[in-house]
């Protein structure tokens, strides 16, 4: 008697080990369906946007916690996306308007922006910097003092120009934006934003 | 005498300024101060209108959507929206509120779904006034002021849903790399000063946010809806415009709403 309630408690827990496995291919095929039907359709939609690279997929999907195989693969692949410009550092007084400014980009025909509204990285959205501007974001963390903390010298140049254009090429999966990769800023815009930080003349390290 | 109550006035005053130096920085003061006065919000005027319509006789059939069910049986406005959204079995969908009056409006009335999707919301900056579909959505959702927030979640089909949102929720995609969950996944987080709620967990912050939705916006001078916030934050993302009431929206809203559980709703809300 004991055996045959055995066996079938051991077939029920494998039936559920293959139904939750399944389970999850049927959520993500439904996941797929609705963002297909989810938005209106049209050229003025830019449905493009919809479409993941693998990288975001795999940040979807782990829900940004990559094996570190897979962080690996990420932080590679993002890399080889980075441009450089001539000037990785350029000038702070540029940098602190990008910073500080919003960006358009928004699509759509309900409420979209004029396509050649001026873009900025919308920094303090979650980064505090300049002590001065107190309506700082706290999603990223403070870069207040961050060239007189982290130097102004080549390498740091060089690390904070990368984290800016590809967020990813640092962190696997950051919640931060691929500014330069996804073509929100233009390098020599990124450089500005450099200067911004590292400067020493600049008000986020006086 | 004098002395102490001045000394009262003073160690109050201080104490008040403790208090506001304490807190994060936010609207909720100063909205307590403006518009703590439920009776004096603005929506309540769109709520009224939404009842005209809602009773009407409209549509091409000349019916009133008082011949609908929105879950709880034909002709009952009173506590649906505390049990939204659900798994309605005439459409075979899980729907919210609004994804249903396309239902009741379309199958019953006799209106034409193309042309009621056509003008969803209000243009702020138009300074228009809400839409009837926006009206009618506020004053069904109203009849549930002061019920806990209770989806069902005992059909198949309620729980796929809820999945389905939370896997959209942390779906990253757009110029920006943005899911829902990166400004709402973690506790305390502000855009510029604006608070964030973390819906990434069951609970009070969830339960806020949908008990006062329907809300009455005083930056947009209008009674806002959850399918219009949904619609808001996908733009903030930077992605296309959400289809009104389409799948999508609804799974968001089940996922978000099953976070809300047993919180209250206060409604008409008032926000910034």
């Amino acid at each position: 008697m004991k055996k045959p309630i055995l066996a079938s408690v051991a077939l029920s827990i494998l039936a559920g080990v293959t139904w939750a496995a399944g389970d999850d291919k049927a959520i993500q095929a439904l996941v797929d369906q609705y963002i297909s039907t989810g938005y209106q359709q049209g050229d003025k939609q830019h449905l493009e946007r919809l479409k993941q690279d693998e990288t975001l997929k795999i940040c979807s999907e782990t829900r940004n916690k990559p094996s570190d195989e897979q962080a690996k693969a990420i932080v590679e692949r993002e890399k080889a996306s980075i441009k450089y410009p001539e000037k990785m550092l350029g000038s702070w007084e540029k940098g602190k308007e990008v910073f500080n400014t919003g960006f358009g980009m928004r699509v759509g025909v309900i409420m979209p922006d004029k396509a050649d509204k001026p873009r900025g990285g919308n920094c303090y959205a979650c980064h505090a910097a300049d002590p001065k501007e107190v309506a700082a974001g706290n999603i990223g963390s403070s870069l207040t003092g961050y060239g007189k903390a982290r130097g102004n010298n080549e390498t740091n140049i060089k690390y904070t120009y990368e984290k800016i254009y590809n967020s990813q090429a640092h962190v696997a999966c950051s919640n931060m934006p691929r500014f330069g990769a996804n073509g929100v800023l233009n390098p020599e815009q990124i450089a500005d934003l450099v200067a911004f930080l590292i400067d020493p003349a600049s008000p986020v390290n006086k | 005498m004098k002395k102490l109550l001045l000394s009262g006035l003073l160690m109050s005053s201080l104490a008040l300024t403790v208090v506001y130096a304490a807190e994060e920085p936010n609207a909720d003061a100063y909205r307590e101060m403006t518009y703590g006065d439920r009776d004096a919000n603005p929506a309540l005027l769109v709520v009224d209108r939404g009842e005209e319509l809602f009773k009407a006789k409209r549509g091409s059939k000349n019916v009133s959507m008082e011949e609908c069910d929105f879950g709880l049986g034909k002709g009952v406005v009173k506590g649906v929206y505390a049990e939204l959204p659900r798994y309605f079995q005439d459409t075979d969908r899980v729907q919210d509120l609004e994804s249903r009056m396309l239902t009741c409006m379309t199958t019953v009335q006799g209106f034409d779904e193309a042309e009621l999707k056509k003008k969803t919301y209000a243009n702020e900056k138009a300074n228009e006034d809400n839409t009837d579909l926006e009206a009618i959505a506020v004053y069904i959702a109203a009849q549930s002021d002061g019920m806990k927030i209770n989806p069902p979640i005992a059909h198949p089909k309620e729980q796929e849903m809820i999945k389905v949102g939370e896997a959209l929720f942390y779906h990253r995609t757009g110029p920006l790399d943005f899911s829902c969950a990166s400004c709402h996944g973690a506790d305390k987080q502000r855009i510029r000063l604006q608070n964030l709620g973390n819906f990434s967990k069951a609970g009070a912050d969830a339960q806020k946010a949908i008990g006062g939705w329907p809300t009455y916006r005083v930056s947009h001078a209008a009674v806002r809806t959850m399918q219009h916030r949904i619609w808001d934050c996908e733009g903030q993302m930077r992605l296309p415009d959400t289809e009104y009431g389409s799948p999508l929206t609804v799974a968001l809203i089940a996922y978000l709403t099953s976070q809300a559980k047993d919180g209250t709703y206060v409604l008409p809300g008032m926000s910034r």
